[in-house]
Order: structure tokens, then C-alpha cells, then sequence
């Protein structure tokens, strides 16, 4: 199973010994992992516009919730992961998200892309990336001491999904 | 035949319900249209039109607002997504 959306941990170290288990044809495997930042709350206080220490300085993240959408969030990942096959030379894909309530400094993401070459092996890792963070339906909330709220999406999400059209 | 329509995250919460299942209502043939005429229930469903870059997925497909809805299709409305 390449790609899984779950409430529990995983190994990145299993999960990336795991591609390439077995076989002598893969000479690279990238991966990448995300974790929980302990951050100021999301902007509150860049749009304050001071310099003091205003409430947004306080408002640390202590943990968030992901939601997604089951049944369609599985069929988004298969379908960026199907579309990184036919663009790189790759092997074995893995994509796991974790949902639920987590902690900073706890995983959730990991995307891991075995192939012969480390050239295609980091495009694809990276693309998988790119595209996840604006087609796949996850939703993040953070927990801060002024309550809860939903994190607001990037337009930098935007643009670094958009330089990997076939435009370019 | 029904259309079963899901809300997600903030929208969700808005709404104070995560799904809504009704007979798809007489010149309704877009998933903007019906977008439309759910938020002009009223409060709290104004938030279907005041959602900022409001997404939606026809039978867990994205699509756009002018994508063709019919019934027994699988509607979702929700944010942009922040997963990652």
C-alpha cells in the first residue's frame, strides 16, 4: 500500500528502507518529512504592524487537528502520485499523512520516492509535495491560548505547485 | 434521486453540520448554481458565498463552480485545503 492516511505514527527509517528492500535497481530514495511547528499563531501579528510584543506574540501553536475527507483524499494522493509516475522515472512511492489531534514536533507527513537516479528521485518527492499541500483535501486547526482556527491557505502553495506546469 | 452534500473544516463549523442531503432543486444543473441557492437560505448558510476562494468536488473529484451537477452525485464544498 503506497500511500496511507492515518491517526498513527510511522517509521520514516522503515518506510525508506522499505523501497528499496529487495531490489538492486534503486540508487536513490528522497523523502520527505513534516512535522508540527510550535509557531506563533499564523499571521496575527505581522498584520498588526508593531513591533512590540502584541497579543499575536503570545499566541503559540499548542497543538492542531487535521481534518481531511475520506474516500477523496485517498483518490487525490493516488492521482498526484499516478501524475509524478509519468512525468519522473520512479519506483516505489510512499505517502503517508496522519489525521487527528497532534503535538509540535509530531510527524505528519511523509512522502518518500525511490528511482534509479537521485535527479528524479528529489523532482518527484518534491512535486508530490507541492501538489499535496494544494489538491489534496486535508484542513489544519490550530489550538492557540486565543482559541482555535483555521489555518488560511498560501499563496506560496500556489505558486510552488504552479512552476510544475507543463508550461514550463 | 438525492444529492448528498458534505462541508468541510471552517465551512463545517460554520454551518453547524458536515452533511446535508436533498432532492436537487428544479434548474439547478451546476455546482455553483447550487451553491447559490443553498446560501440564500440565510444565515448561517450566507457562508457558502462568503467563504473566501470556496472549493468544491463533484464524487470526490475537484472541480470549478461551472462543473455540471445531477442527481445522486456526491457534492463537497469546503476551503482551500492546508494539508502538509
Amino acid at each position: 500500500m503506497s500511500i496511507s492516511v492515518q491517526e498513527a505514527d510511522f517509521d520514516a527509517g522503515a518506510e525508506i528502507a522499505a523501497l528499496s528492500t529487495g531490489r538492486d535497481d534503486v540508487g536513490a530514495v528522497a523523502s520527505f518529512v513534516g512535522l508540527v511547528r510550535a509557531d506563533k499563531a499564523t499571521e496575527a501579528k505581522v498584520s498588526a504592524g508593531t513591533q512590540s510584543a502584541g497579543a499575536g506574540e503570545t499566541a503559540f501553536v499548542a497543538a492542531m487537528t487535521l481534518e481531511h475527507y475520506p474516500g477523496m483524499t485517498e483518490k487525490a494522493l493516488e492521482a498526484i502520485v499516478a501524475e509524478a509516475r509519468g512525468r519522473w522515472d520512479i519506483f516505489g512511492v510512499r505517502v503517508i499523512h496522519r489525521v487527528g489531534r497532534l503535538l509540535p514536533g509530531d510527524r505528519i507527513v511523509l512522502v518518500a520516492v525511490a528511482s534509479s537516479h537521485r535527479h528524479d528521485a528529489f523532482a518527484a518527492c518534491e512535486f508530490i509535495m507541492d501538489y499535496l499541500k494544494t489538491r489534496a483535501p486535508f484542513w489544519k486547526k490550530e489550538e492557540t491560548p486565543d482559541g482555535g482556527r483555521w489555518v488560511d491557505a498560501r499563496e506560496s502553495d500556489d505558486h510552488a505547485a504552479g512552476r510544475w506546469n507543463p508550461a514550463e | 434521486m438525492n444529492v448528498k452534500i458534505l462541508f468541510f473544516a471552517g465551512l463545517r463549523e460554520a454551518l453547524g453540520r458536515g452533511s446535508e442531503s436533498l432532492a436537487l432543486p428544479d434548474g439547478i444543473g451546476t455546482v455553483g448554481a447550487l451553491r447559490d441557492s443553498l446560501a440564500a437560505r440565510g444565515e448561517p448558510w450566507s457562508a457558502l458565498a462568503t467563504t473566501k476562494n470556496l472549493r468544491a468536488a463533484v464524487n470526490q473529484q475537484m472541480v470549478g463552480l461551472d462543473a455540471p451537477v445531477k442527481p445522486g452525485d456526491e457534492v463537497a464544498f469546503f476551503p482551500p485545503v492546508t494539508g502538509g
